[in-house]
């Protein structure tokens, strides 16, 4: 009999990249208006759903928790998460977290991990590679070093075993194997499966689960520590760049390879 | 009191250029010092002092390799401390990035990510939402981390050489505690190209290639060039997933982006739109890459390239 497992998937709702993304506002945060589930956060769900199904599922007390920060909007990433399989999903929201950059949001979500782990330890914390929208990829390793747990990020494989858990990662000049022992804060790249869609029965059966929703009170942080206010670092300035413009197109003739090198040599670039 | 601490990790025999691109921003900030992890030889020392560094940081411990992350983490923070530094600055690569992460909580700092150039005053520029933003940003903390992209300034030794003092620094205990450990390590088989993310040069390949990266690869050496691809030509595994620029791969800004047979969806155009100059060769006239190339080549890429190297090959002689 395996161990059963209690992972917490974090996921973001971001504005969907097949459209013109806009920053707005004082702060020149991101208009989430048209937004979905990152398409990177799928991965981790798909490991943690692959991790529970190998130990029996939800019926054998394992837990997937589709864990989201921000406005009313976030809860359609849960709602997706759960209809893939999260067995439940915790929304935290608070006027005061807009704004809240990388520290601030690690701060917030150490929190939710924290009290989700008040009915029963959580033993892992899975996240995509990045969001595909801030794309700082500095939450996985702040929300670890507050939490004073083990990192392991950019995981191309993942098992889990005793305790432990083992990923490998990719780098460009070298491949590394690396275990920590749990809970663990663990990142997944786009390498480590192929996440499933959600079909009607995962649809369905997502009517029936839960989502609890989380104030800042409830975890125990302080307004001030998150938001603008809680940030450590401010945005300035941000301006829209004229978008690139096409330039010179021309049709093979079966010179091109010449011309080719022709407009290298005027742009200095041999 | 050094004002600035650079970061390098194994510096090896020769610092590389991005290297040399952090210690030429750190001088426009004030006075220097580096922190390096990793066996420091003799050149690369000489060429510390060079691009003036007053002082090199050492970790009191010689195992931070055997750690992810975290125990680099704690080393930079202790000697952020011990070297009354207020700017941090580090590579922009993804452990670059997680060390910088780490290091913010560590010392309560902001972390500004994918840097391209740092004012006096400590404003960070940078390009947001796949470039298509260009923003300034700034630490509101006493310490400011930044980890900062290649190709982001031309290295410039200092007027005077330094001849920088040693300081060992106490690794915290707890660094390796909550660490995960690397057990094993395979060095890949090095190509000889430049590195992508640094390299002034990219000829990427996508689905067009259909299987045979060849042309890309002879077009690329050359220009001297590295070698780039698609999501699609990765995932079909016609080249390691390393190769990959776009979204969920490299991000990268050469002075010259040459694409072949890449159509140009949105995907890629986020790893690639911040180059300098960008070719496309492509027989589809409707692909949207077109849309956003310097110059632009329709046509069959099996001749276009060859066409190209050999041109190359006899200019230069």
């Amino acid at each position: 009999m395996e161990e059963t497992l209690k992972i917490i998937v974090l996921v973001k709702h971001v504005p969907d990249a097949q459209f013109d993304r806009h920053l707005s506002g004082e702060g020149h945060t991101t208009d989430r208006d048209e937004s979905i589930l990152s398409e990177l956060d799928e991965y981790a769900l798909e490991a943690a759903l692959q991790l529970i199904e190998a130990r029996g599922g939800s019926k054998a007390g394992n837990k997937v928790i589709a864990l989201s920060m921000g406005p009313a909007g976030a809860v359609n990433a849960i709602k997706k998460s759960l209809q893939i399989g999260a067995t439940e999903g915790v929304h935290l929201t608070d006027e005061a977290l807009t704004g809240s950059d990388a520290a601030a949001t690690s701060l917030a979500l150490a929190a939710a991990v924290r009290h989700l782990g008040g009915d029963g330890p959580v033993d892992l914390v899975l996240t995509g590679m990045a969001s595909t929208d801030g794309e700082t990829s500095l939450v996985p390793a702040q929300l670890a070093e507050r939490l004073g747990l083990p990192q392991v990020t950019f995981a191309s494989s993942l098992e889990v075993d005793g305790g432990r858990v083992t990923a490998r990662r990719d780098a460009d000049t070298h491949s590394e194997t690396v275990e920590a022992s749990l809970p663990a804060v663990v990142s997944v790249t786009d390498q480590i499966n192929e996440p499933r869609y959600p079909n009607f029965k995962g649809i369905i059966a997502a009517k029936r689960k839960s989502i609890t929703t989380l104030s800042l009170a409830d975890v125990g942080v302080d307004p001030s520590q998150v938001g603008h206010a809680g940030s450590w670092t401010t945005v300035t300035s941000a301006e829209e760049r004229p978008p690139r413009t096409a330039g010179t197109i021309i049709t093979d003739e079966g010179d091109a390879g010449i011309k080719l090198v022709d407009f290298l040599a005027a742009q200095k670039l041999l | 009191m050094a004002n600035v601490l650079v970061f390098i990790d194994n510096p090896g025999q020769v610092l590389k250029k991005s290297s040399l691109e952090l210690l030429t921003i750190a001088r426009s900030l004030g006075e220097t010092a580096v922190a390096v992890n990793g066996e420091l030889h003799d050149d690369a020392a000489t060429t510390l002092g060079a691009y003036g560094a007053a002082a090199v940081y050492r970790p009191s411990a010689d195992d931070l390799d055997d750690y992810l992350v975290a125990a680099k983490a704690a080393f930079v923070a202790a000697a952020v401390d011990k070297s009354g530094a207020t700017s941090v600055l580090l590579d922009n690569s993804p452990e670059g990035k997680e060390i910088a992460a780490r290091l913010g909580i560590r010392l309560s700092a902001g972390v500004i990510t994918d840097v391209v150039a740092v004012d006096a005053d400590g404003t960070a520029h940078k390009s947001v939402l796949a470039g298509s933003y260009a923003t300034a940003a700034k630490a509101t903390t006493p310490v400011s981390v930044f980890s900062v992209k290649a190709n982001s300034v031309n290295p410039e030794p200092a007027a005077a050489l330094a001849t920088p003092e040693t300081v060992t620094v106490d690794v915290p205990a707890d660094a390796a505690a909550t660490a995960a450990r690397i057990t094993a390590r395979e060095q890949k088989v090095a190509s000889g190209r430049p590195d992508l993310t640094d390299a002034r040069i990219v000829v990427a390949g996508g689905r067009g290639l259909d299987g045979d990266f060849t042309p890309v690869e002879e077009l690329a050496d050359a220009l001297g060039a590295a070698v780039g691809a698609s999501r699609a030509a990765t995932d079909a595994g016609w080249i390691s997933h390393d190769a990959q620029v776009g979204q969920t791969g490299k991000v990268v800004s050469p002075q010259l982006y040459i694409s072949a047979g890449i159509s140009g969806a949105i995907q890629q155009k986020a790893g690639m739109q911040t180059a300098k100059v960008i070719v496309a060769v492509n027989k589809d006239a409707e692909s949207p890459v077109f849309e956003i190339a310097d110059f632009g080549i329709v046509g069959d890429l099996f001749k276009v390239l060859p066409q190209a190297t050999a041109e190359i090959k006899k200019r230069k002689g």
